[in-house]
């Protein structure tokens, strides 16, 4: 199912990768820098993904799910981290915050798309 | 595939060590002791980007090393441990080996590993006590099952809690993945659905059982249930091919062809229907096993990206950040400039009598027009000063650290505007300046307090518009340059002979001799000879000029002046012959008519010119380029006195014609180098107009006459 996705990520480098990596297979991709500009975006435009990295300036990720979570238009919706760690402490909070699972970096292309038809 | 990738190289390197440079300014202001959390958070995330995308890409080396830095930063910002001094230290070494290694990366170099290892140990040794969990690129995946034999199937009961569903995980989506790696069949339990009336839709009530040929194993299994682990009831067991499938009919479940009844109690085994049965939601049809789930497996080790660069990635960044209002600047002075033309063009429609006034006017405004974009396109590659500025706090750290010496750097006028390109050329040789200040200038803190001066030293580097240039001012309050020292260094060297004077004005200029130097030993920075005519030369063709200040014990001034773009200049158009020339306006001091009395010949030939108290040689251009027709007698021409490093001469033409702004062309792009010519231009009418290298023109000239008693040869 081709989607509208949610990119959310302080490094430029990782959104252009996911970006083109996910437009590539028809998805329709924003992307955003930050937690709170990611929230901003969200709440004018409904996306059926959200991919967020972790550690972000002004908002990080979990706390951006949580915010997400608690918007109507996003209970069910898929809510992946990106993130380098899979420690199981760090998936628990992941879970704790509202996360619907996440994708450990560094990742192939094809590991991405392979993983999000888990909830697309 | 990896080749789709590799065209974000170029912006990871650039990110990263934009990056690195944030990480550096962070570690500087970092206080022992004192800690800024969001500073601390700032820096690791540098750390945590670098090591995510350099992952991306399979660049091992550099993943490690970070990995550890970030293990280290992680410590600190959670408390484990407390930021003191030597950590600041190791982490700014780090920051330099990730810097290095970047730049190796990008060109395609081999990494220095004896810095890498040396960085390494130092923090690992750091890090003694913690285990150090292995970089993410070296785990490899242990396959725990092998696959059973064909005929097996794999029997997996799962019973998601009422509230998976808010998890943003969906079942059927997730047997779909799991379809893609072996046929399966589904059986849906309808038992805990409540009656209609009382359904939450959001909700999970169901549950399943799904058989799995055994072509799967069960990593790829439990991975599709991974992110649900907690959220479900899961329980994956294998059945022999042979077995009864003994599937225990739980309460309530449905056979394909049986008819729902929903809390039934009662069911006979049954076998497992060979066709895949609908849950609730929607359709699954039966795929074949898809070779995706091998991929996934595929060791990450082997994603090693070659060192080798695709020569179509730039070595240098050849792009540009621009604010986005120089843009918007921009777009509307090109809409101004559109009206004006349409307007100009409705004289071509009129029918009637051009009315001269009106189209004069026009020709004002599109003149307007022209001007204030060229303005603003030249601003568009305008930086400010500061991103040259910004490498000094560490550089004088360092430096310092390294003579014993301890300065403070003052910045002004890092908001100063300047042209990309001028900016890129202009750093080498400021770094080589401000070296020698602490190197040359700067004493030792002994020294100046026995000197009553305050023991550190002061550094101010100063940048700011004038005239139409940018100046650049490297100022110390250092011991000021020794007129002894250097006579005695230039004697030495061969560059003046042993009894010859120098006019005290002329004295700064030997340090801009090649081969000269007056560190007694060669130490790193910059007692090698090369240093200050290297400085000079790269500051001249940026048509530039540098010269010294000094006080003997309270200190020099440096000062830089260049042109604000190289691609724009404010000219003097010249006739010699019928031939037109440009002299840049900056270069010229003066211009004037030679009255006989003033003329003075040496040695029959050259012929000099009285100014006041200088004596000028005069080049007569027409001799130089050989043109005919051209005014010969000195006294019937004009002379435009320029000047270059402080040493003039007397370039002889016919006339002066007007001032204006040319557009400089680089000859050598179009056609080659030539002496004493330093680009060309178009002229309004359509000629072409040479512009003459006076920097060029005044060193050839001194090099090759000497004038007793002015100049200083030039060591050959």
């Amino acid at each position: 199912m081709l989607a509208n996705i949610l990119v959310v990520d302080d490094s430029a480098v990782m959104r252009q990768m996911v970006s083109h990596t996910l437009t590539e297979a028809g998805h329709q991709v924003t992307a955003a820098k930050d937690g709170q500009q990611a929230l901003t975006i969200a709440g004018k435009q409904k996306f059926e993904l959200v991919l967020t990295d972790v550690n972000m300036p002004v908002m990080d990720g979990l706390t951006l799910i949580k915010k997400l979570r608690a918007l109507p238009q996003y209970q069910f919706t898929p809510l992946l981290t990106l993130t380098t760690e899979s420690s199981a402490e760090k998936k628990s909070e992941g879970k704790a915050a509202g996360a619907t699972g996440w994708i450990v970096k560094p990742f192939q292309p094809e590991q991405l798309l392979g993983v999000i038809q888990r909830v697309l | 595939m990896s080749n789709d990738l590799d065209q974000f190289h170029a912006i990871f390197f650039e990110e990263s060590l934009e990056g690195l440079d944030t990480m550096e300014s962070g570690l500087m202001a970092l206080v022992p002791g004192q800690i800024n959390k969001d500073s601390i958070n700032a820096i690791f995330r540098v750390a945590h980007s670098v090591k995510g995308g350099s992952g991306m890409f399979g660049f091992t080396e550099i993943t490690s090393l970070t990995h550890i830095v970030e293990t280290l930063l992680d410590d600190i910002r959670s408390e484990k441990r407390e930021i003191q001094q030597p950590h600041i230290d190791l982490l700014l070494l780090s920051v330099d080996c990730l810097r290095d290694m970047l730049e190796n990366q990008k060109n395609g170099e081999a990494h220095d590993s004896q810095q890498i290892i040396s960085v390494q140990q130092q923090l690992e040794a750091l890090l003694a006590d913690t285990e150090l969990p292995k970089p993410p690129a070296d785990e490899s995946v242990a396959i725990t099952d092998k696959n059973p034999d064909t005929g097996d199937r794999w029997l997996i009961k799962f019973a998601p809690h009422p509230g998976m569903l808010r998890t943003g995980n969906d079942p059927v989506l997730m047997f779909k993945v799991l379809e893609m790696s072996a046929p399966l069949d589904v059986q849906v339990n309808l038992s805990q659905l409540p009656e209609f009336a009382d359904l939450d839709p959001q909700s999970c009530f169901l549950s399943w059982q799904i058989t799995l040929s055994a072509n799967a194993n069960r990593e790829e299994i439990e991975e599709v249930f991974d992110w649900v682990e907690g959220d479900c009831e899961l329980e994956i067991s294998l059945i022999n091919a042979g077995q009864p499938v003994t599937v225990k009919q739980l309460p309530g479940s449905v056979s394909p062809d049986a008819p729902i009844s929903g809390k039934s109690a009662e069911e006979p085994p049954a076998t497992i229907p060979e066709n895949t049965h609908t849950p609730p939601g929607g359709d699954l049809s039966v795929t074949a096993p898809s070779s995706d789930a091998d991929d996934r497996r595929r060791p990450r080790s082997d994603r090693r990206q070659t060192d080798r660069r695709s020569p179509a990635l730039p070595q240098d960044s050849g792009s540009i950040r621009v604010n986005i209002d120089k843009i918007d600047d921009l777009i509307n002075l090109v809409g101004e400039l559109v009206i004006t033309q349409s307007m100009l063009g409705q004289f071509n429609d009129d029918s009637s009598e051009l009315d001269l006034q009106k189209f004069l006017d026009g020709l004002e405004q599109l003149e307007r027009n022209t001007r204030e974009l060229q303005e603003s396109v030249m601003q568009i590659r305008m930086l400010p000063m500061s991103f040259s500025f910004n490498r000094f706090p560490r550089l004088v750290r360092d430096t310092c650290g390294t003579l014993g010496k301890k300065a403070e750097l003052l910045l002004m006028g890092e908001q100063t505007e300047v042209d990309k390109t001028v900016l890129e050329k202009i750093s080498d040789p400021l770094v080589h300046l401000v070296r020698n200040s602490l190197d040359h200038g700067i004493e030792t803190p002994d020294v100046r307090l026995a000197a009553g001066k305050r023991e550190t030293g002061t550094l101010l580097l100063n940048a700011f518009h004038e005239g139409g240039n940018i100046v650049i001012e490297i100022s110390d309050d250092g011991a000021g340059l020794n007129h002894e020292l250097i006579l005695a260094k230039a004697r030495e060297n061969g560059l003046i002979g042993e009894n010859e004077e120098v006019p005290e004005d002329q004295i700064y200029n030997l340090i801009f001799q090649p081969g000269f130097s007056t560190a007694d030993t060669l130490s790193d920075l910059s007692g090698r000879g090369v240093g200050m005519d290297v400085v000079r030369r790269n500051i001249r063709d940026l048509g530039g000029n540098v010269s010294i200040q000094s006080e003997t014990g309270l200190g020099s001034t440096v000062t830089i002046r260049l042109p604000l773009t190289l691609a724009i200049l404010d000219g003097q158009l010249v006739k010699v012959g019928a031939q037109t020339y440009v002299i840049s306006l900056v270069s010229i001091t003066e211009s004037l008519q030679i009255t006989p009395q003033q003329l003075k010949t040496v040695n029959g030939q050259a012929a000099l010119f009285k100014l006041r108290d200088e004596y000028i040689p005069i080049i007569k251009l027409s001799d130089l380029f050989g043109i005919d027709n051209a005014v010969s007698q000195l006294t019937e021409g004009l002379l435009v006195v320029v000047e270059s490093d402080n040493q003039k001469v007397g370039l002889f033409v016919d006339d002066l014609l007007g001032q204006q702004q040319v557009v400089v062309k680089s000859l050598e792009t179009n056609f080659r180098q030539i002496p004493g010519v330093s680009g060309a231009t178009i002229l309004g009418d359509g000629r072409v107009a040479l512009i003459l290298d006076v920097a060029g023109l005044t060193q050839s000239h001194f090099d090759q006459k000497p004038t007793p008693g002015h100049t200083i040869n030039a060591a050959a």
